[in-house]
């Protein structure tokens, strides 16, 4: 597609020149190197994510006006993020009043799960008919929040979408990130999405349970997450057994205590 | 993975600078550390132009490698690898990213 140039400082460049104009009589295919006479650079210096980061700093605002800590809890698909947010959610009931924003491509699967759990649940589908997104961003959980009766809560868990690759770069609103890393993902994730597991205050390592059929063991899972992130906490637990999750509730208890 | 609405955001960033004017160029600064894909990027911006009024504006990508400051030995290095940002001349993962996480639009032609 686009043609990259290297320059003597390092830097690459690419040019994408494809012309693709129909019949379009009125466009020129001439020569465009000398961008014709009349043409005036404009300096921007302007980040992208800089309209979703403003509405991820309306939305932090409304968290804080009612008193609330937010944490974006994100995976791979099938780690066990929503089996842990209902493990937890029974764990927490009558204690903290905790709200969830579950985002989802499709189906109301997961929501179904945490359903009847002393949770407030807003489901929010990223499908909008031509593919779902792969992330959440702040005007989608924007929308989500008025799902939820904000001033009753304390806790608000938003379940980003299974994908190890885009929801690490959309800040949401949160003041943590979480992640879930299943032992039976490989122990080499943390290397080939280090922009995710860089990007979070929280490693659950799950399944353990499940760790003598395999042929890896915690510690090595543990030593991969310290190669890029040498910061988080990370805490080895199982869902399905509950060994470990005391340490997951501790974490969550303090978190939202520190508002 | 998400290009069509970086791509969006890429033009939403430009409209106002170019208020009604001929956008000619749009120049975005990539880091080797953001999971962008240039060619995907690229593809997509020649979907997304037509319908954001900017017919025919070219994107010109700068890709900037990633350099890390290292915590653990006090050195300044380039990262050859994609895959981790850990210091290439003592291994530590506790280091500073000095370049390599920019998204930007930096400047745009306009007529």
């Amino acid at each position: 597609m686009g043609r990259f140039h290297r320059h003597d400082d390092g830097t690459e460049h690419s040019h994408e020149h494809s012309h693709e104009h129909g019949d379009d009589p009125d466009h020129e295919h001439g020569d465009h190197s000398g961008y014709t006479t009349g043409s005036q650079r404009i300096e921007v210096l302007e980040a992208i994510f800089s309209e979703n980061d403003s509405r991820a700093d309306v939305n932090r605002k409304a968290f804080e006006n009612n008193g609330i800590r937010a944490l974006n809890l994100m995976s791979s698909p099938g780690s066990g993020k929503t089996t842990i947010l209902a493990a937890t959610l029974d764990a927490l009931a009558g204690e903290l009043a905790v709200g969830v924003v579950e985002g989802d491509i499709a189906t109301d699967l997961d929501a179904a799960k945490l359903q009847g759990r002393g949770a407030q649940i807003s489901l929010l589908n990223t499908n909008n008919g031509f593919g779902g997104e792969c992330h959440l961003d702040a005007p989608m959980v924007s929308r989500a929040l008025a799902g939820l009766d904000l001033p009753a809560l304390d806790l608000v868990i938003v379940e980003n979408v299974g994908n190890l690759v885009c929801p690490a770069e959309f800040d949401v609103g949160e003041h943590a990130k979480a992640m879930v890393y299943s032992v039976t993902e490989g122990e080499d994730k943390p290397l080939k999405y280090p922009v995710m597991f860089r990007s979070v205050d929280l490693v659950l390592i799950n399944k353990i349970d499940l760790v003598p059929y395999l042929d890896t063991d915690v510690d090595t899972y543990i030593a991969r997450v310290r190669q890029v992130n040498p910061n988080a906490t990370i805490l080895p637990v199982s869902a399905r057994t509950g060994t470990g999750m005391g340490p997951w509730y501790d974490w969550l208890r303090a978190f939202s205590a520190a508002r | 993975m998400h290009e069509l609405s970086l791509c969006q955001a890429i033009a939403g960033v430009v409209r106002p600078h170019a208020a009604g004017r001929r956008v000619e160029v749009v120049r975005v600064q990539v880091g080797a550390l953001r999971q962008v894909v240039p060619e995907s990027l690229s593809f997509c911006w020649t979907l997304v132009r037509d319908h954001q009024d900017m017919p025919g504006a070219e994107l010109e990508l700068e890709l900037v490698t990633a350099e890390v400051l290292c915590r653990g030995c006090g050195r300044q290095s380039q990262i050859a690898s994609r895959f981790s940002v850990c210091c290439p001349l003592c291994d530590s993962a506790d280091v500073d990213v000095v370049r390599g996480e920019e998204f930007l639009v930096t400047s745009v032609d306009v007529t």
